[in-house]
């Protein structure tokens, strides 16, 4: 007993080493008072202070949350949708083939879905003049097509384990089919739709790849901005800017874990 | 609290002289059942069922799974559409009306509470519904929870409650609009047998008080038996009796309705005397002639059943006086369960008959047992010949 507890917390810690020395490590150097990324010169928050006053970094950093909340936000409505009429379609082979589009975006490598959706931003300008250069409107198009993705397959597996026979009962008590969404299922499935919003605020906020297709001039998102900062070399401002998107990004995970939580929760409470 | 009910419920009080409206002559059906069809595909659930059921009353729909009582009771709440047929509620047509839109509410078998409201949300949802004011609603909510006696609980969510108290509000909310019918799907099979009994004759009490028209689905023949003004005992689809619950139990019009409904002996044999107000039966399985004390209908020669109930039949060491509907076996096996024996007894067609006696002796002694050679008789009026 004694000699497995050991094997297990070994394991554990080598794993959580490896996927975490470099976040502490880019952590701790965040508080670093030398110039110089590599050398340590004592605790600092001098980079957190230069941080703040690059307008640059400050401009992106708005623009990312603007995209990723008005991102989370549409994708959470229109993946809502999907999962709600992929888990009531019932059996059949429209069902099979639509829940195999839906999750094509998930396992689609970035790189093509940025680059198809570069190709039709581009077709669509020359064939109707819209969406007019790329921009912000471009990025949010394309972190909703795959975030929705996301939701929908959130919600659906929600509402599949979801009792029918609740919907059924608030008919039978007079609501109709447009209010008892609103009255009963949205209720029910709200803790799915937090977590799929949370996750999709996240994923727009990483994204790099699609957003470099997508953008134009002038539309830099913050991790857009550090890849071209750190190209040029890495400068200490970074592992703040760093550590403050870790923070905000484990946040956003913490949440929708805690959301998923109380979603079983409440599940369990149904039986 | 049972007594009371019991006497109110269950016996029919002697200022009554009417003869109940099922049995009245052209009185109007409060809901009519015509024709109905139900199809999934090449199964047919339901098949062309015809009944009408009256005011007031409380209709038992008994059937084992798959007999298709669920579905009728899902097309009466609109669930389903019938594939063909019609269901006329109060003289109104519920072809095309929407389940929301229909005089009538359903207490769920999972009894379907939301989760996500509070006990005095749930039973006062279907009033919102109708656009009623808060201060109605509340006050119509609270008068339901204190009939159901849970005023005090109003706030709670149903998974803070125990299995008898969500069903108690699963019954609230389905009656608090004051539906003119209301369907209950399995409404006790969820509680254990001590809840079962006394919400058996609170159902009964809460149906008198309120005047509201009660359709039951049930599997179990005890909840129909005690609950049900008539019971329809359904079968693959079909209804194939529809009778008061004493008259399903003494006088089946069936083998399935007599082997569903408690347990029976059947004795197969052939008539030989075929008299207006009686019948004489060859059955090789009993080894007897037995007498029948009921004129029947069939072809002569016919192949035909005996049904005598277990409780129906005496036990004996020695040859009783009778010499009809006599049969002499061994005793096999015998459970006693305090109040009653039950006994199988193998005849010498090789036949097993169940006889239950009650134990009106506390002496051991006189207790029948194993391999003992025993009479078993029965009045000439306690058997039925079954030909379907």
């Amino acid at each position: 007993m004694k000699r497995r507890s050991l094997f297990l917390n070994t394991t554990a810690t080598m794993g959580f080493i490896f996927l975490y020395a470099p976040m502490i490590a880019l952590v701790v150097y965040s508080f670093n008072k030398s110039k110089l990324v590599t050398v340590w010169g004592g605790w600092s928050l001098k980079w957190y202070g230069e941080l703040f006053r690059n307008d640059q970094i400050i401009d992106a950093a708005l623009l990312s949350f603007k995209i990723a909340f008005i991102s989370a936000s549409v994708a959470v409505v229109l993946g809502t949708m999907a999962g709600f009429v992929l888990s009531r379609f019932g059996r059949s082979r429209g069902k099979m083939i639509l829940s195999g589009w839906i999750s094509a975006p998930l396992v689609m490598p970035e790189v093509i879905t940025g680059l198809s959706l570069l190709l039709l931003f581009v077709a669509m300008e020359s064939a109707f003049g819209w969406p007019a250069g790329r921009g912000t409107s471009t990025i949010i198009i394309a972190h909703v097509t795959f975030c929705m993705a996301y939701v929908a397959v959130i919600v659906q597996s929600r509402l599949s384990q979801m009792d029918e026979t609740l919907e059924e009962a608030a008919m039978d008590l007079g609501a109709k089919p447009s209010s008892l969404f609103f009255l009963v299922t949205l209720p029910l499935i709200m803790p799915a739709v937090i977590s799929g919003w949370l996750l999709s605020f996240t994923l727009s906020l990483d994204d790099l790849v699609i957003a470099s297709f997508v953008s134009g001039p002038g539309n830099s998102t913050l991790p857009m901005v550090i890849f071209s900062k750190v190209r040029l070399g890495v400068s200490p401002e970074v592992n703040a800017l760093a550590t403050l998107m870790i923070a905000v990004v484990a946040i956003g995970v913490v949440a929708a874990m805690w959301q998923m939580r109380r979603q079983t929760k409440l599940l369990a409470d149904q039986e | 609290m049972i007594e009371t009910a019991g006497d109110a419920g269950l016996i029919a009080s002697p200022d009554i002289t009417e003869l109940p409206l099922w049995k009245q002559e052209g009185a109007t059906p409060f809901l009519r059942i015509e024709n109905i069809t139900k199809k999934f595909g090449d199964f047919t659930a339901v098949d062309n069922i015809s009944l009408d059921i009256y005011k007031n009353e409380l209709f038992c729909l008994l059937g084992g799974s798959g007999s298709g009582k669920s579905t009728l009771l899902r097309m009466l709440a609109g669930f389903e559409s019938p594939t063909s047929g019609r269901i006329i509620i109060d003289g109104v047509d519920m072809s095309g009306v929407q389940p929301w839109k229909r005089p009538v509410n359903m207490m769920f078998q999972s009894y379907a509470l939301f989760p996500h409201l509070s006990v005095e949300d749930n039973v006062g949802f279907g009033l919102k519904r109708e656009g009623l004011g808060r201060a109605e609603v509340k006050q119509r909510v609270a008068e339901m929870l204190d009939m159901v006696q849970l005023g005090h609980l109003g706030k709670r969510k149903p998974s803070q409650l125990s299995g008898g108290q969500r069903q108690r509000v699963a019954l609230a909310r389905s009656l608090v609009k004051r539906p003119k019918l209301l369907l209950l799907d399995e409404p006790l099979g969820a509680l254990d047998k001590k809840l079962r009994e006394e919400t058996q004759f609170e159902l009964i009490n809460i149906q008198e008080e309120l005047g509201v028209t009660f359709v039951v689905v049930t599997h179990d023949q005890e909840e129909a038996m005690t609950l049900a003004t008539r019971i329809g005992v359904m079968n693959n689809g079909i209804i194939v009796q529809t009778a008061e619950p004493h008259d399903v139990y003494e006088y089946p019009n069936s083998r399935f309705v007599a082997e569903f409904v408690g347990s029976v002996n059947l004795f197969e044999g052939r008539i030989i005397e075929d008299q207006p107000d009686s019948v004489r039966i060859n059955s090789q399985e009993a080894g007897a002639v037995l007498y029948v004390s009921h004129g029947i209908s069939c072809a002569p020669n016919q192949k035909v059943h005996v049904a005598v109930r277990p409780e129906k039949m005496r036990i004996s060491r020695e040859q009783p006086d009778q010499q009809e509907n006599c049969v002499c076996g061994v005793v096999e096996e015998y459970a006693y369960m305090g109040g009653l024996t039950v006994y199988r007894v193998r005849l010498a067609s090789g036949k097993e008959v169940r006889v239950t006696q009650p134990n009106t002796s506390r002496e051991a002694s006189e207790r029948l047992t194993w391999k003992e050679q025993v009479y078993l008789y029965w009045d000439l009026d306690s058997s039925v010949v079954l030909t379907a």
